[in-house]
């Protein structure tokens, strides 16, 4: 689901006769527009990161250590899959470090 | 696959019975929220079919319901109700009247089951329940532990309609060897190397229930799209993380499910309480399963000033399916508790309204707070459970308020 499709409204098809049966329903929900702040790194991250998630999604967690933030891009790597080259994994938590990181 | 990924179809009506409640436009309203914790602040947003909801993430969509929801009606509405997915790849367009759910696996008669099927060939139910996510609250956990950050919003309370998972499964005939039955819904990963989002019952847990549901109608209503239009599984009781939506798959399996979605995430300490030290390690765990029993003030927001004199506290209380036996509430901080009154009851699984009559003094702080007692035996404590997960929180809530 891109975020090009991503739009600011909604319709519903149904068989208006049988109430509350089973129709088409389609949603085109609010575009995804937070983006990743500059800096170094930063490419890493669009690269890496928003293939499967929101960039929001990072900015709202807590401030988290050195450790914590290469666990949790390690885990999207073995436990999610993401094709993450394991040579960059420091650069990745570097950038995060300089976004949200706790040192 | 029975959903196409169609953008807008033009000449549609929005007077149907889906988008009835619900207005033909959304749009991301203005405005923020900022939520008790580190980086708690959010937009708020207007998803499709949705009022403006507390966004933590567009993509998957993760919107909580903004606490001041819970005080009105006992049952959450359907534009108000949180919404979680784990993985992006939601379909944007599902047709209701081509969506079937298979029954296959350890089964003597595998069924495809459209909406219709489940509407006229089995007996209709309606059961009032509480769906909380797993994580409701992780946000609160101290120390901070990675993961969505929800307030106290990732849940609500729904009257659900459908029939019986048991029915269902009568109709296809267990074989002697099914152990577990095992739930997919229409949800996919972005990658074909992440794990697909699947969870698992134990036959056990199944039959035991016996109320779990297959629902077409949430509330009256068709579900919206993000909470699993057109049917999702209805576990009353327990976490939403079983609660599969946009239903496609049930499979009766002669093992024991060892998906990462079971075997790896969404576990709970084995240890009294669910609960470890953030330094603990090597301790047993087990899929996370019932909720805890919870209460909450309602009509009262934390720091909030109260007007002196008579008034009424309101707020609700559930529990992983015994039902509210009691509630108290405190004005001491916990020092002293006396008994709520409890409203109607919607049955075990629901939210149980409750309130509590104060004589606020002019100039005067209290630490307001509540406790429930389910029928269980269970009852809450001062103390927050922690674990890595993020899971189970039910602390007795505090609320500061001063009366001017």
């Amino acid at each position: 689901m891109s975020a090009r499709t991503f739009r600011l409204a909604f319709v519903a098809l149904a068989l208006p006769l049988l109430g509350a049966a089973a129709g088409t329903v389609t949603i085109n929900a609010p575009a995804d527009t937070v983006r990743f702040k500059p800096g170094p790194g930063v490419n890493l991250a669009v690269a890496n990161c928003m293939t499967c998630h929101s960039a929001a999604y990072i900015y709202t967690q807590p401030r988290l250590t050195r450790a914590q933030w290469t666990g949790e891009v390690t885990k999207m790597k073995a436990a999610y899959g993401a094709p993450i080259d394991a040579a960059t994994i420091p650069g990745i938590v570097d950038y995060l470090m300089t976004q949200d990181g706790k040192e | 696959m029975r959903f196409d990924r169609r953008g807008f179809l033009a000449g549609a009506t929005a007077a149907t019975a889906a988008a009835a409640s619900a207005p033909a436009t959304a749009a991301t309203m203005p405005g923020t929220v900022t939520l008790p914790m580190e980086n708690g602040t959010r937009p708020l947003v207007a998803f499709p079919q949705k009022r403006p909801l507390i966004m933590l993430s567009p993509r998957p969509p993760l919107l909580e319901t903004p606490f001041a929801v819970f005080d009105g009606d006992v049952l959450t509405p359907n534009d108000a109700f949180y919404v979680r997915w784990h993985l992006s790849g939601i379909p944007q367009t599902v047709d209701g009247a081509a969506h079937r759910i298979r029954i296959h696996g350890r089964v003597k008669r595998p069924l495809s089951l459209s909406v219709d099927d489940l509407r006229t060939k089995f007996a209709p139910v309606s059961i009032v329940a509480v769906n909380q996510c797993s994580g409701n609250s992780r946000g609160l956990f101290a120390p901070r532990v990675a993961g969505g950050q929800w307030d106290n919003g990732a849940m609500g309370n729904a009257r659900w309609t459908g029939v019986r998972l048991t029915d269902v499964l009568a109709k296809a005939g267990l074989e002697d060897g099914a152990r577990q039955i095992r739930f997919h819904g229409l949800e996919r990963p972005v990658l074909p190397t992440t794990p697909p989002f699947v969870k698992a019952l134990s036959l056990d847990d199944v039959t035991d229930h016996g109320d779990i549901l297959i629902a077409y109608e949430m509330n009256g209503a068709p579900l919206p799209l993000l909470n699993g239009y057109p049917v999702r599984l209805v576990v009353p009781g327990w976490f939403a993380t079983y609660w599969m939506k946009m239903l496609v798959d049930i499979e009766a399996i002669d093992t024991v499910d060892d998906n990462f979605w079971m075997k790896t995430a969404y576990r709970i300490p084995q240890t009294p309480g669910n609960t470890v030290k953030p330094t603990d390690t090597g301790y047993p765990t087990v899929p996370i399963n019932r909720l805890a029993v919870r209460s909450f003030i309602t009509s009262v927001a934390d720091g909030a000033t109260l007007h002196p004199g008579a008034q009424t506290l309101r707020g609700i209380a559930f529990d992983g399916g015994s039902g509210i036996a009691a509630v108290d509430v405190s004005t001491d901080g916990g020092a002293s508790w006396r008994p709520a009154r409890l409203g109607e009851d919607y049955g075990d699984y629901s939210f149980r309204r409750w309130e509590f009559d104060l004589h606020a003094t002019r100039g005067k702080r209290y630490v307001l707070a509540c406790r429930a007692h389910a029928h269980s035996g269970e009852t809450q404590t001062a103390t927050a459970v922690w674990n890595p997960g993020g899971y189970l929180r039910n602390v007795i809530e505090t609320y500061r308020v001063t009366v001017a």
